[in-house]
């Protein structure tokens, strides 16, 4: 239906101020994202590649690479599977508390990273709610691994679930019904029907979950205790070795982890661009 | 309409596991460690100690030990430590953090001051202004820093161990003056505080901001923060000015047994305070422009750097278990002075 466009073209302002305004928006472009990106390559690459590459590879700065896709690895695959069932119970089922559900996905959102991170602190803590029965089992979460994967699974919670509610309300329950009715296995129909018709969504609410996953700081900040080459993530990394006078190492991380948001994103821009007919099929927002 | 699974993704689920288990961060701790939770000017200083160490305990024929280094504001590495931050061997910005340790939880014990030389404190600082290059607002001592065309940065004494040592110089300075009193020290840091545009949580993030993003007119800093300031960002840039009155400054170190896992560690992590007090140590705490107390081993020039200056000290002020509650405690007279 995409074909039918107008054979006149939809605005009516004169070439010149069309112009203009395509020039403010490149400036603006220019001036709010690529100059700061362009800043953080440069002072990366100031003392030449190899300097920059040496930091990289410094055994705490390897260990905050290590740590940060690590806990993306663990996080983005957990909430792919948590957003995809929320999504599609919200959006195939009709049940009591469905709006409070929506509204909960949205929580982390609106809260805070701070808050959250120290609400981990507050229930996880030694002195924390939980902190008392963890310590006297020997488990530890606030300080230490399970903390930081508790924290960013709590910041990319609404990643996924929210790309895929909406496409999975619009597609409705007429397929999956059909399905059943010819006898396919709730399994079954969930992978042959359900998951191929909602792919790319799925995907860019990875993909993005994925972003968020290795650049959150605040609530990771508040819950690592930010040992050296133990807990410290990229983004925490960053802020240390920029305090430390190191500036070269830290603008080096930073062009690491820009460059792997940069690779999501080309990632994302590539699949759309490959299948972009399957795409307007499928994705209409 | 009813949908229901026959059967479930479980073999996605179990691998996902499997790989977590596998690919954690080293869990097998064969090695003893050692965390030293830490304020923020200390960063150069214990790396470049934690080697010295590590050398030394291999040396005197003991297993490899590997050194795990935390650092932030002080107060707010003492909070970490209250919520579960394991640290063995705590090396704070003044003793009342670790007082607070003590107070707030059960791995310290109350007395953990007496347990090594000097209160505990293995080198000490003061407190001393960081200028721009020229001194262009002829800044010369406390009482320049209330003029009307002068920015004063300071972190947050809430959080930053050196910002307390900073206020109650300034309180000192005010306290000696001709005809000083309570009142008018007070109505000095009221003033000082009216100045300052910006309080960040630590001392290292204050001098980022003075330094870096060119904020305010002078810094007030620990000696050796403004020293290591001037040798990493170039002498071209910036200038210490030596106040008239200043404060001994004693940041605290102290064994946590409560975070000590067995024997083995313990003696590592009393081996690594004693040691803190060695010739050689206390050598390269002077090279990190800490006023340490040997000077055997020292340069000469790491000696000489330091001004001779008048200094009030903690004591003077009842100590921190009275001047912290005091002066910085909820409703204390920082909260007092920032609110009017």
């Amino acid at each position: 239906m995409s074909e039918s466009s107008p054979p006149h073209p939809v605005t009516t302002e004169a070439p010149p101020i069309r112009a203009l305004l395509t020039l403010a928006v490149l400036a603006l472009t220019l001036v709010l994202l690529i100059a700061p990106l362009a800043v953080v390559f440069a002072e990366a690459l100031r003392d030449g590649l190899s300097a920059a590459l040496a930091s990289l590879t410094e055994r705490d700065a390897w260990s905050a690479i290590r740590l940060t896709l690590f806990v993306a690895a663990v996080s983005v695959p957990l909430n792919a599977i948590v957003g995809l069932a929320a999504a599609w119970a919200i959006a195939k089922f009709d049940f009591r508390g469905k709006a409070v559900l929506i509204t909960l996905i949205d929580l982390p959102f609106s809260v805070s990273p701070v808050v959250a991170g120290l609400a981990l602190v507050l229930l996880y803590g030694s002195h924390g709610w939980l902190g008392v029965w963890l310590q006297a089992h020997e488990l530890k979460i606030v300080f230490a691994f399970p903390g930081l994967l508790l924290a960013t699974l709590f910041i990319t919670f609404p990643f996924v679930a929210r790309e895929l509610i909406p496409v999975m309300t619009e597609q409705g329950r007429a397929e999956e019904e059909a399905a059943l009715t010819l006898g396919a296995s709730g399994w079954h129909m969930f992978r042959t029907v359900t998951l191929p018709n909602v792919h790319w969504a799925l995907l860019y609410g990875v993909l993005l979950c994925n972003a968020r996953a290795m650049g959150e700081f605040g609530a990771v900040a508040v819950i690592s205790g930010k040992i050296r080459g133990q807990t410290t993530t990229m983004p925490i990394m960053i802020e240390m070795l920029y305090n430390e006078y190191l500036s070269v190492a830290a603008f080096s991380m930073a062009a690491l982890l820009a460059a792997l948001a940069l690779l999501t994103l080309a990632l994302k821009s590539l699949l759309e661009w490959r299948h972009a007919d399957l795409l307007s099929a499928t994705r209409r927002h | 309409m009813t949908l229901a699974f026959r059967r479930t993704p479980a073999p996605l689920l179990a691998a996902l596991l499997a790989s977590s288990a596998v690919m954690g961060p080293s869990l097998a701790a064969a090695e003893t460690r050692l965390l030293n939770v830490s304020y923020d000017p200390t960063r150069e200083f214990y790396r470049a100690y934690n080697a010295l160490f590590a050398e030394w305990w291999q040396a005197q024929g003991h297993e490899p030990v590997t050194l795990e280094q935390s650092h932030g504001g002080s107060g707010a590495q003492a909070r970490a430590v209250i919520d579960g931050l394991e640290a063995q061997v705590v090396t704070l910005a003044l003793a009342s953090d670790i007082d607070a340790i003590a107070a707030r939880s059960e791995v310290l014990p109350k007395d953990w001051q007496a347990g090594l030389p000097h209160n505990s404190a293995p080198y000490t600082s003061t407190i001393v202004f960081l200028v721009r290059e020229g001194n262009p607002k002829g800044i010369a001592d406390w009482d320049d820093l209330i003029r009307d065309d002068v920015q004063v940065i300071t972190p947050n004494p809430k959080t930053s161990g050196g910002a307390r040592w900073n206020f109650l110089a300034a309180w000192g300075w005010a306290l000696n003056q001709p005809g000083g009193s309570e009142e008018s020290a007070r109505d000095y840091v009221t003033e000082l505080f009216k100045h300052v545009p910006v309080l960040d949580t630590g001392a290292r993030g204050a001098t980022t901001t003075f330094t870096r993003r060119g904020v305010g007119d002078v810094l007030l800093a620990w000696e050796n923060e403004a020293f290591l300031a001037l040798d990493e960002l170039g002498e071209d840039s910036f200038e210490i000015v030596v106040p008239s009155v200043s404060i001994l400054a004693e940041p605290s170190v102290a064994l946590v047994p409560g975070n000590i896992e067995d024997e083995a560690q313990r003696e590592v992590a009393q081996a690594y305070l004693d040691y803190l007090y060695s010739p050689e140590a206390q050598a390269l705490a002077l090279a990190n422009y800490y006023r340490a107390w040997d000077t055997s081993l020292a340069a000469d020039d790491d000696i000489e750097r330091f001004p001779d200056l008048e200094l009030v000290n903690i004591a003077d002020f009842g100590g921190w278990t009275e001047a912290q509650p005091r002066f910085f405690g909820d409703g204390g007279i920082f909260d007092q002075i920032t609110a009017e």
